[in-house]
């Protein structure tokens, strides 16, 4: 059932001291967000070619895969913000639409690291299998856990979202996951370079 | 709540402090030796920055800022309630180890790799990994709840350049919480996998590095301190200010030099590395930035000395715990430019003069602030006035236990005594220096023992307290004592710098304020930061225990739960206004 259309303020994130508040706080969470990826790309540089007796990046890494990844991430970016376009034009039918999609490519590309993971333990690059190994795993698997998280997220708001309607109290949420996607894709972008890029090329 | 927990903390780590002091009282002796002896010490430290002085601190910023800057609540009081369980719950994550026969951790409280891989440990420090793991989420937590109620949340006309100095350091401080506290979670994960997964970040053999833990520690480890002391710093000025009778010397240089220090707090973690290898260059510029802090300290010294100068001072508990703090801090400071002249300090580098300069600081900075604090916000807090007699006691024993305990280290320090040993041999000229450090740390004992004997007195007294006891100058002293559970009936207006001040002074004799008596909106109580902070405990002890399955529902609880919370509106529920009390009158 398709709730009412009620007049929503220009920007209901930002609308009542609550949603403020959450904008806010989660620029700040992300800030934090900022040193915690940043200690770990710090840890990977300096254990990027302590491969020890473990396969290298240059064995392992094909950037076709890596390209793909990186296409249906970055897209998905793009249809997280024409969710959010579409709440501002208060088209709760538009939100959904785009939030789903989102939610999709989301999905795609967890299904495309599993793939990876899988693949790579099977030639032999395993957590305990090197330094290298260790650091790979726990920057690409923590940046793999944000999508997860951001995923459950993102179906949990598009789920409710027939019965809770679109007001001030849920578009922050709506905002803040938004804002989270944007987030963990911007971090790809620097997994993409740091670890697949320098680890073929460089 | 915090204050609670944390004083608790806070005896467990005195007490572990009084058994090493034992130990090290004469030569030879062998009471606590070996493992025993780096538990002992490996727990003081751990327990009294993350499980003591934390939350202390803390304590006072969540009851205070919000008084301070006119707000009702903290901006997210479910985050608030979160990050009060996880800290607890990883505080007795840490001491379970005690008691489960496993030993507690026993790698120093810096844990450092090598020694807190599993070649060269057992497992009392996987309970070290997960308890300062539950509970620095939770301090971080915090820290993103306090920012953003300093920013959103001011009253009317309380613009950045006039907010009370401790409400200025707790913005810092809270800032410096947001980003340091990753690093070390980062740094808990990657210790973590090693020991859990057979990860291979420290280990050398296979080519991992050991200097990535004193990296990331220190990165976090050392923003950590300026986390300590600057709400010490707001204490000190907010106190010196009130019973000097003068508004703060220098505000907005105060301000600043707040700021600066935070920044520099980021700019100088190698510091504690100098010894480690990095070169010339490296050490030279960490030691140059390090000797630049001294700079805004300084100014903040003369400021609290200016702000006496000519004012009407009242000594009281409250401002004696302030005027000590500013030599025994100005000590600990000095000695802080003399380790860092990095040069010099491959002699000081482990040796009890490391120890007598951060006691000096933080004992002689962060507990001088925090019981002046106390005794200053008491009657806000509890409506009652602890005794000024017993308060006299307790600041003299603490002054002369701490500084016969301490003092002597630098001494035994330049000797040559090592840190972190169970013994020293006799006839090396050590002896007497040991023994006044543990006639000290005897009154230190006294000290908070009287204050306990305090605390138990006030409670039962049956005093009222007004709601302005110290003629204060800002928004706290406005509303009753102790504060009501809506903080401020009405949002005050303020007009200027020390806002209370401003209209005692055009004798209005209250505050004027921002808008009509209505009804309030509270949240409604929650149970679920708790349950969430149990998963979480769960899950720890099924990684310290490798039971994946116990790790596994603990974290599945957790989420479940923070599902439950993100689908979920708080409505809340509404003070009407018969229910409300009239403002106060000053």
């Amino acid at each position: 059932m398709e709730p009412v259309k009620t007049t929503l303020p220009a920007y209901p994130e930002k609308a009542t001291l609550e949603g403020r508040n959450k904008v806010i706080g989660f620029w700040l969470f992300l800030g934090g967000e900022v040193v915690l990826f940043g200690s770990l790309f710090a840890t990977f540089i300096a254990l990027r070619q302590a491969f020890h007796t473990g396969p290298t990046g240059e064995e392992l890494f094909d950037l076709r895969l890596i390209a793909l990844a990186t296409g249906i991430l970055l897209t998905s970016s793009m249809t997280s913000v024409m969710a959010i376009v579409g709440m501002h034009r208060n088209d709760v039918k538009s939100l959904r639409t785009w939030m789903s999609v989102t939610i999709f490519l989301g999905l795609c590309f967890l299904g495309l690291e599993i793939y990876e993971f899988t693949h790579y333990t099977s030639m032999g690059h395993k957590m305990s299998s090197s330094p290298f190994g260790s650091a790979f795993y726990t920057l690409v698997g923590t940046h793999g856990a944000h999508v997860i998280g951001g995923v459950i997220w993102m179906i949990l708001l598009v789920a409710r979202l027939p019965k809770t309607g679109l007001t001030v109290v849920t578009a922050p949420k709506f905002y803040l996951a938004s804002l989270y996607w944007h987030f963990v894709d911007l971090i790809w972008v620097f997994v993409f370079t740091v670890v697949y890029l320098m680890g073929k090329v460089g | 709540m915090y204050l609670l927990a944390g004083g608790f903390f806070f005896l467990l780590g005195g007490l572990e402090a009084l058994l090493i002091r034992i130990q090290l009282m004469y030569p030879d002796l062998d009471i606590f030796v070996g493992g025993t002896f780096n538990q002992l010490l490996t727990m003081h430290g751990t327990t009294m920055i993350f499980f003591a002085a934390m939350p202390i601190i803390f304590a006072l910023l969540n009851a205070i800022v919000p008084l301070q800057i006119g707000a009702r609540d903290v901006a997210f009081p479910f985050i608030n309630a979160l990050g009060l369980w996880l800290f607890f719950l990883g505080g007795v994550i840490l001491n379970a180890s005690w008691f489960l026969g496993a030993g507690a951790p026993e790698a120093g409280w810096t844990a450092y790799a090598p020694l807190s891989t599993p070649a060269f440990s057992h497992m009392g420090v996987d309970f070290y990994v997960l308890g300062l793991q539950v509970a620095g989420i939770g301090t971080w937590l915090g820290g993103i709840n306090f920012l953003v109620t300093i920013i959103n949340m001011r009253a009317p006309g309380l613009t950045f350049m006039r907010l009370p100095m401790f409400t200025w350091t707790a913005f810092v401080t809270s800032a410096l919480v947001l980003f340091a506290f990753p690093a070390i979670t980062v740094n808990l994960i990657l210790l973590m996998f090693d020991r859990l997964f057979g990860g291979a970040f420290f280990n050398a053999d296979m080519g991992g590095n050991v200097v990535i833990w004193q990296h990331l520690f220190w990165i976090f480890g050392h923003p950590e301190v300026y986390i300590l002391i600057l709400p010490a710093f707001g204490i000190v000025s907010d106190v010196i200010s009130t019973f000097s009778k003068k508004r703060l010397f220098g505000h907005s240089a105060m301000v600043f030099a707040t700021v600066l220090i935070g920044f520099l707090g980021f700019m100088v973690w190698a510091h504690h590395m100098f010894t480690v290898g990095m070169g010339p260059i490296a050490n030279s510029l960490f030691a140059l930035a390090t000797m630049l802090i001294a700079v805004p300290t300084g100014i903040k010294i003369f400021n609290w000395l200016f702000t006496m100068w000519g004012g009407q001072v009242r000594i009281n508990t409250a401002s004696l715990w302030s005027i000590g703090f500013i030599p025994t801090f100005l000590i600990g400071g000095m000695t802080g430019v003399m380790l860092g002249v990095a040069p010099a300090d491959f002699q000081y580098q482990d040796t009890y003069f490391v120890i007598a300069h951060f006691h000096y600081t933080i004992v002689g900075g962060m507990v001088f602030g925090l019981f002046s604090g106390m005794y200053y916000w008491w009657p806000k807090m509890f409506g009652k006035m602890l005794n000024e007699k017993l308060g006299k006691w307790n600041f003299w024993t603490f002054f002369i236990g701490f500084n016969l305990t301490f003092f002597p280290q630098h001494f035994l320090g330049l000797m040559g005594m090592p840190r972190r040993v169970f013994t020293f041999l006799p006839n090396a000229g050590l002896e007497m220096g040991n023994f006044v450090s543990t006639i000290g740390a005897f009154g230190m004992t006294l000290s908070i023992l009287i204050f306990l004997l305090n605390i138990v007195i006030t409670n039962r007294s049956e005093q009222t307290v007004p709601a302005d006891p110290w003629d204060g100058r800002t928004l706290e002293w406005t509303i009753p004592s102790p504060a009501p559970e809506y903080n401020f009936a009405q949002t005050p207006l303020v007009r200027g710098l020390d806002a209370l001040w401003v209209e005692k002074m055009e004798g209005n004799g209250q505050i004027s304020y921002a808008e009509p008596l209505g009804r309030i909106h509270m949240p409604s109580p929650s149970v679920l930061p708790f349950l969430m902070a149990i998963g979480l405990t769960f899950a720890a002890f099924g990684f310290i225990y490798h039971t994946w399955f116990v790790a596994a529902t603990g974290l599945i609880f957790t989420f479940v739960l923070m599902s439950i919370r993100s689908v979920k509106d708080d409505p809340g529920y509404y003070i009407e206004v018969e229910d409300i009390d009239e403002g106060v009158k000053v």
